[in-house]
Parts: C-alpha cells; structure tokens; sequence
C-alpha cells in the first residue's frame, strides 16, 4: 500500500467511471467534495474506461488495452477512487488476473489494484470518517449493488454515512442484498429477464415506502429509475455520493431538468 | 426427456416461461424457501465457512491425483465383490447398463433419482429394451408421468403445483377410486407411497446414483431425504450405481468434512435424512441387500476439462445452492436452459458437456451478481467461469454479431481519451437536449431491449470531465 | 483400447501426469492410510451428559422422537408405551441382535417376530450401532442382526441406541468402524439416518413418510 506521508494529505485520483463521466456528472462532483472534506487533494487524470464491458463479454484483448491505459493514467497517485463498486471491483478484483501471465504489467496491475477504493469504502475504511455535513429530509432506502457487496464488501459503509446526513432515516426493503437485473450489456441482451428482475427489485422498493431509493452504482440506478419510472413510481432515485454531500438540489435520476424538485 | 438440448433457444424458452404464470408461482417458492433456510442452517454452525475451504480442498486434492483415487477405488470395489463399468461415452453407459438388466431378465427397473442418468438419457434406453424404468423420487416420478425433464437439480418438479400433479395421478392411476379425495399434497404422497412402494417390491433390478465414490473402502454414497433410493437400492437382486469419476473423494473423513456442507447449502438441513454407504453386494449370513453390485463410471467429457480452465467445475457436489440463489434461474426456470443442467451450474457445465455452440447463450445470461459464487459450498468461481465460455465464443466468432460491432465502436472510442473526450461531450449534450424536458426516453433505437420495458434515464448534459476542467479554469 | 484404459489415458494426458509418480502415489497413499480429520466442528467434540442432551436435542430437531430409558431390560416397557401412546398395535419386527435378544420381552404383551421385512410390517425395532450428536443422526450397520430393510419398510421405525455409543461426530463413529471392521474395510451397508423420511416436491411444503418411515422413535439406554 501507497501509505500517504502524514505530513501531506492524500492524493487521491477521481475515476469517475464513463457512466457518470456521460451521464450524471454530478456524481463526479458530488465525489470530489466528499474526499475534498475528508481532507483529500483530488485530481481527475484524463480517463475513459475501466474495460469492462469487454472484460465481461469475453474481448480479452480490448479490455487488456483499457486497463494498460488505466493503470498508465492512475498508478501515480496515493488511491484511486470511484464513485462504483462494480468498476472498482473490476480495477481491484479482475485487473490481476487480466495480467498474471505478464509479470511487468501483473505487478503494476496489483499495486493499482491494492490503492483503488469504491467511494464510500475509502471514507469509512481507509479515512475513518463517521460522519458527513449533509442535510437531506425524508425516507431513503439502499440497494446493495452486487459487486460492491460481493466484490468489496461494501454493506455498512454507505449505511453508517447515510445515518450521519441530518434529516434524514433509512429504512431497508426486502431483498436489498439481490441483483437489479442490470448486468451491464445483459440489461439490453436479454432485456425480457432483466426486467422481470427489475420488477420484482421495484416492487420490493415501493413495499419499503421510501422517498428516496440510493445506491453506489449508477448502472443499477438507471435500471431502477427507469423501471420505477415506467411504473409511474414518484419515488426519487440518486446516488448516494449525491445525499452524502447533500447535492440533491439537482433533478434525481429519469426526471426532467428544468423542474424544480417538489420538496 | 432432454435428449436433444433446446438450450440454441433459451431466449425463446425464456420468453414463454416468462409468460407461464402457474411458472412464475412455482419459482416464488424457490426465491422464498431455499434461500432463507440455508441462511439460518449456515448461521447456526460457526465452522461453515471454514467447512467450506476444507470441501474445496479435499476437491482440489482428488481431482489433481484422479487417476490414482480411481485406481485405489476400483480395487476396493473388487475386493468387495462389486463390479466396475468404465464408459467413456453416454452410448456407452446406457449399453452398459442395458446389458447387465438384460442379463438379468429385467422387467421392472426402479430408480433413484440421478442428475447422470438424465445426462445420459438413460430410461428411453432401458424402454427401448423391452424394460420399464420408474423413477421413485416423488418429483422425478410427477416428471416421469408428464415426459418432462427435471427443472431443478434437487427438486425436479420445483415448476409445478399440487393442482397439475392431481390431475397426472388422475390421469394415470386409473386402477383407483376415481372419486377419491387427491385435494391435499399429503395425499398426494400417500398415492404415491403406495403405487411405488409395489413398485420397488417388484422390481428385479435398482438403480442409483451417487454423490460420491469413496477410494478408502470402494463405497458409493447417496443422499436422500425421502428413502426411495434405499429402497431401490436393498429390494432388487441387482443394484447398479451409475456415477461420474469426478464423484471420487479419498477417504470416510473427507466425505464427512463435505457431507457437512451438502444438505445445508441444498435443502438447509444440517443433515439429509438419510445417507447411505453401500460397500459390494450381501455378504454371508445377510438376510437382505442386493446379490450383485455394479459401478457403472461415465466419463462424457469430463476428463477433458481436467487441466483446464473449467476443472474446479469438477469439483461441483450438486447442492442446487447456485441455482436457488440464481435472479436468473428465479425469472426463467430450470427448463428454459434446455438441457439436464439448468442455473448457474448449468451454464458452465453445460457448454463442456453439449457444446458452446449449442448452449453459448446460458454463460452470456448472467448479470454476474456473483450471488451464486458467495453460497456455492465447494467455492466454484461460477461467474469467472462463465467469462471463459464468453471469451471462447468471442474468439470464435459465435459472439453475435450486434454485440460485437456495439463493442467494436465503444473501444474504438475508449481507447482513444483524446476523441472520447471531445465526442462523448458534444455526444451527451445532445441526447440531454432530446431528453430535458421528460428527463427520460421512453424508446431508443438499437436498444429496444431496454426501453421495451422500462425508460432510460435522460444524461445531465456534458460530461463530468468536462465540467470539471472547467471548475478547475474557474478557480485558478 | 479399452474404455478403462481411454479414460485413465484421457485423465492423465488432462492433467499432465503419467500416473508413475512417486511423490502422487505417496500422497495418496498417505491420505488413504492416515484420513486425516478436517474440521470437527466445536458441537461435535462434547462428552458426558452434555453430549446426550446434545444428541437428544439434535434428534428432535429432525422431528424424531426420543425416549430415555436407564438400561436394557427397561426397553420392552418402554417400546410398549409408545405404541400405546400412538395407537399402534403390539407388534414388532426385528432382527437378531444379540442385545435385543437380552431384552425381556416376554414380560410384556409385545408379540415379536423376527428377520427382514417384505413390506408387511407396521413397526420394526433396529438396534444402532452409534449415535452421533452434532445432528442427531443415528448410524446403522446392515447384517442378519439389524436388516437394512427394517430401517425403511415399516411406516413406524424404533431404533434403540446405547448411551455409550453416542459420539460427538461422524468422524468418531467412523473410527470405531475401522477399529470393529479393520481400516478400509465397510459393512455392506451404512445408514446414516436423520429423522424420519420426508419430501418437500411437492410445492415445497414438508411431508413426512415419503417412502421410509413416517415417524423415527430413539429409545436411548444407559447414561
């Protein structure tokens, strides 16, 4: 481990994933302002893709190339941080065994691999914080992604963090630890069996009341939103780096810019 | 019977299961109970994880020295009297098994239930001879009666309801009261208890699988909650266990350490009801038992994924645990994978044992939630393995072609920071000026798999490094 | 070439092995004599009272029941009783196990025969040959003294298990089998049974008396 010299503060590379990179970057923003409070500098080099959607769908070779980018890009710095369980699983849990038959790049995959955090991992686990300086009325409920919890045992940290914004209460749903259906490219592939998963999450979600449904994968939060959505659910859908750092003056996920948030 | 896969169709498959509502409430049952009491069994026993490491190993440790424990197994086997039948192929094993019913004058077959025997398609052979099979687990018999292949590994009629199998007792126990009362499921079992139970009286020849060969003492093992294998196995003359050699495991500790793990992550007992060591046929001065015993060891590809990435699928002791933890398995059912391996399991095994060709779509049907990986009790890595099959069909060209350009055109992109950065900007922004005023689409084209059935959340509009390039300019 | 030979051919081509050598062979040869234990699990060591509390315990749970009795010749009465109590006629099979054949069974209204069963029996009585208390499991070895038939025909089993050869686990049972019977050596048959037989293919919902019997009776002698 890159153990950061106490007299400076950590340098902590932001990789946003290309999911937030393109399609809410007030993810992004919302990221940089958490690990900013908890006394990070943070950088956001010049970045793409983690790889793996072709890791995922069997191109080897594509995701090989990303994730030499990747590590080209990121290995300067003291942790890489992204605001995802499932990308950083990928960079932490399958960038060593995309490289172990190449021992250069098999050692600077590991040293990555071993500095790269999901976000709300990085703030409890690595910089001990507790509590955030956020203020969020209302009822929330939190779906597990499966490869932050799987991957990375992510299960507490985001629920330790959410007790501490102002206003606002957790309340669990049914089955919170099974997958949304999203599945990255099998979302679309065998769309017809992703949404009778997704319809079974959604169901388990309006059960639980909230006002609110987060989680720490955007992928899974569109999926969710967009179920909800087509369900004609009112229930609002953000990412929980947004609550986190109490941005939730911007529309949720599925909702129209422009209109201002009833609450 | 699966003899020929219907997995080439498992979108179709998926879709009419999808669509089967009585289908839907059956898989409720299995989203429901499986799940919850293996929790709490697993929770009860501080070691289970622990006894999880150790059944992996014990594995791990047999199949890397197969060909010894083999060894060592059949001649405990023969020193006991018992008879061994090497098959490399399916044909093979159900010649086998044919000619030693034949030899016997077998009319009457009875059978526990075994995964290998569905695998080898093996009553249409002994009904081709002249001999009636039947099957005695109650799930495997309702099957049986419907021409149907099990939909689970460890309960075969997981898809049907009470309703359906009344209405198949009705229909082929005509020699009963026609009036009598079928409303409740324990009198469906009691009918069945009783046409079986002269069944198993009558038959002249038993057989059975097994969960595993024991090299220390040539013993084969069978789990059972409901006895018919017992049953099978001690009434005929002749009890042949029909069994695959990865089933070997090398000593009465080693069982144990993964009998330990078995029915807790299958049914969530801390122990089947009954399991049961046969060693050889009777012996002097016993007054029951079978006079013959046979191992019939199939092989049907199994040797070939030895030494390769699929080996620690070897190691896989049929608990069910993967597929009752499955989102997928859940939406579909076992029989949308269309062959005799359904759920995560399935998917892996299935390309080694008919081809990728054929049943390539079942690795690609996962969201790789990795829920089955985290109860399997034996540590399969089942996602990582279904990877490999992706990244085989994507070297060989059996990747559909859509996906394949789609990927192509992302990487292209991807891999070039510079003109990601520039097209995904002016890119965002504008599908953000399509979507602002619904904050969503409703239909999209090329991915009709997604806003079929739900909407696809509009972008903010640019990207976030964009943005940020721009609060940094504004701050400096 | 035999398919015996194909497949122990294809088996070592996979592995890249020739099945000559010597540091495999030891290893197995080792595993094979010594059996090393793997994990017991911390229930599975107790000793004394607390592992029949244990067992008993652990046999309920499997919806067994179970009665205690101080020795031998108190079993008959016993075994009447609970017929009694569930309606059942005094009648039983049984098998010709010597400490059966110690038991009075003459001072009750019992009518007892004895050898296999042909599936006509409502009641058998089976003698174990250990209990073990991790699960409640009772281990039966099969011989013209207990028939394995009589653990599975008759829709009420009655199996009488000594106090003194309850274990903690199975792997303790199994060394009191490689001491009786030699190492490497099984009675034709071992039955571990756990309860009575039950299915759950139907809708999922448990029901008991699939194909074994309806109901296990353990009558425990001894402390």
């Amino acid at each position: 481990m890159a153990a950061p010299n106490s007299s400076r503060p950590p340098r902590v590379a932001l990789f946003a994933t290309c999911l937030v990179d393109l399609m809410r970057p007030s993810i992004g923003m919302a990221t940089a302002k958490l690990l900013e409070d908890a006394g990070c500098v943070v950088e956001v080099p010049s970045q793409t893709c983690c790889g793996q959607p072709a890791f995922n769908s069997g191109d080897r070779d594509t995701a090989r190339a990303l994730a030499e980018q990747m590590i080209a890009a990121f290995e300067g710095y003291d942790y890489i941080v992204a605001p995802s369980g499932s990308c950083a699983g990928q960079v932490r849990k399958h960038y060593p065994e995309l490289f172990k038959h190449d021992p250069n790049l098999a050692r600077r995959a590991d040293a990555l691999a071993e500095k790269t955090y999901e976000l709300t991992s990085f703030l409890v686990d690595v910089l001990g914080v507790r509590k955030v300086a956020a203020s969020v009325a209302g009822t929330a409920t939190y779906h597990d992604s499966c490869s932050g919890l799987r991957e990375l045992s992510v299960k507490k940290q985001p629920r330790l963090l959410l007790q501490s914004v102002d206003g606002l209460s957790l309340t669990e749903m049914n089955e919170n630890e099974v997958c949304c259906g999203f599945g990255g490219t099998f979302a679309v592939k065998y769309g017809e069996i992703s949404d009778s998963i997704v319809t079974k999450k959604a169901e388990n979600i309006e059960a639980a009341e909230p006002d609110m449904l987060l989680a720490g994968d955007l992928g899974c939060l569109m999926n969710m939103a967009g179920k909800l959505s087509r369900m004609g659910s009112t229930i609002e859908v953000r990412h929980v780096a947004e609550v986190l750092a109490g941005m939730t003056d911007l529309p949720p996920i599925g909702a129209p810019s422009g209109q201002e948030k009833a609450r | 019977m699966t003899a020929h896969p219907t997995s080439p169709y498992f979108k179709e498959n998926a879709h009419e299961a999808l669509k089967d509502e009585q289908l839907q409430m059956a898989l409720s049952n299995v989203r429901q109970g499986f799940i919850d009491k293996r929790a709490a069994v697993a929770a009860k026993l501080p070691e289970f994880e622990a006894l999880r490491d150790s059944a992996r190993d014990i594995k791990n440790h047999t199949l890397a020295n197969l060909d010894l424990y083999l060894e060592k197994w059949e001649n405990k086997v023969h020193d006991a009297g018992g008879h061994v039948h090497w098959a490399r192929t399916a044909e093979e094993a159900r010649q086998a098994i044919v000619d030693i019913c034949r030899k016997a004058g077998a009319k009457t077959v009875t059978k526990g239930k075994s995964m290998i025997s569905e695998e080898i398609n093996l009553n249409a052979a002994i009904e081709a001879a002249g001999m009636t099979p039947v099957e005695t687990d109650l799930g495997e018999y309702i099957i049986q009666l419907r021409n149907e292949a099990p939909s689970h590994i460890i309960a075969p009629a997981v898809h049907l309801n009470a309703t359906q199998v009344e209405s198949d007792f009705r229909r082929v126990h005509t020699h009963l009261d026609p009036n009598r009362d079928l409303s409740e499921p324990v009198q469906l079992l009691t009918e069945a208890r009783q046409v079986l139970r002269e069944k198993f009286l009558a038959a002249d020849v038993g057989i059975t699988g097994a969960n595993f060969l024991i090299a220390e003492t040539g013993t084969s093992v069978i789990v059972t909650n409901e006895g018919n294998g017992d049953l099978t196995q001690i009434l005929p003359k002749i009890h042949i266990v029909i069994a695959s050699i990865e089933k070997l495991v090398p000593t009465l500790d080693d069982v144990s350490q993964i009998l330990r793990v078995l029915a807790r992550s299958a049914t969530g007992q801390e122990m089947s009801v009954y399991t049961t060591f046969s060693t050889g046929p009777r012996r002097p001065g016993d007054v029951d038992g079978p006079e013959e015993y046979h191992v019939v060891v199939l092989d049907n590809g199994r040797s070939a994924m030895l030494g390769t990435s699929f080996q620690d699928m070897l190691r896989c002791i049929r608990c069910g645990a993967c597929m009752n933890h499955c989102p997928v398995y859940h939406a579909v059912g076992g029989h949308a994978y269309g062959w005799v391996y359904p759920g995560p399991m399935g998917a892996v095994l299935s390309p080694s044992l008919i081809g990728v060709d054929k049943a390539g779509h079942l690795p690609n049907a996962s969201t790789f939630c990795g829920r089955c990986e985290s109860v399997c009790p034996v540590r399969i890595p089942l996602p990582k393995m279904m990877r490999h099959w992706r990244e085989q069909e994507f070297e060989r060209h059996l990747t559909p072609a859509t996906v394949r350009s789609g990927l192509g055109v992302w990487a292209f992109f991807a891999k070039r920071p510079t003109l990601y950065r520039f097209a995904s900007n002016l890119g965002m922004k504008a599908l953000a000026f399509f979507g602002r005023d619904k904050g969503k689409f409703t239909s999209l084209p090329f991915a009709g798999g997604w806003t079929d059935y739900r909407d696809f959340p509009a972008p903010q509009g640019g990207t976030f490094q964009d943005q940020w390039k721009a609060r940094k300019g504004a701050k400096s | 070439m035999s398919a015996r030979e194909e497949i122990f051919g294809a088996v070592r081509r996979s592995l890249g092995v020739t099945g000559q050598e010597q540091p495999r062979r030891e290893a197995v040869n080792e595993r094979i004599a010594k059996a090393p234990r793997g994990i017991v699990p911390e229930r599975g060591q107790l000793s004394g009272e607390a592992l029949l509390a244990l067992f008993e315990e652990q046999a309920k749970a499997t919806l067994a029941t179970i009665d205690r009795v101080k020795d031998r010749a108190a079993v008959p009465d016993a075994i009447a009783d609970f017929l009694r109590r569930t309606n059942l006629p005094a009648r039983l099979r049984m098998g010709a196990d010597p400490r059966l054949g110690e038991m009075p069974w003459d001072k009750t209204a019992l009518e007892v025969s004895h050898g296999k069963s042909d599936g006509g029996d409502l009641v058998a009585v089976n003698h174990a040959f250990a209990g073990v208390a991790e699960t409640g499991t009772l281990i039966l070895t099969s011989g013209p003294d207990n028939p394995t038939t009589l653990n599975f025909l008759p829709d009420y089993a009655i199996v009488i298990v000594d106090a003194k050869d309850v274990r903690g686990s199975y792997e303790d049972v199994w060394q009191r089998i490689r001491d009786r019977d030699g190492k490497g050596h099984m009675p034709r048959t071992v039955n571990w049974i756990t309860g009575p037989s039950r299915s759950g293919d139907i809708e999922q919902k448990l029901l008991l008396g699939a194909h074994g019997p309806r109901s296990v009776h353990i009558v425990l002698v001894g402390e």
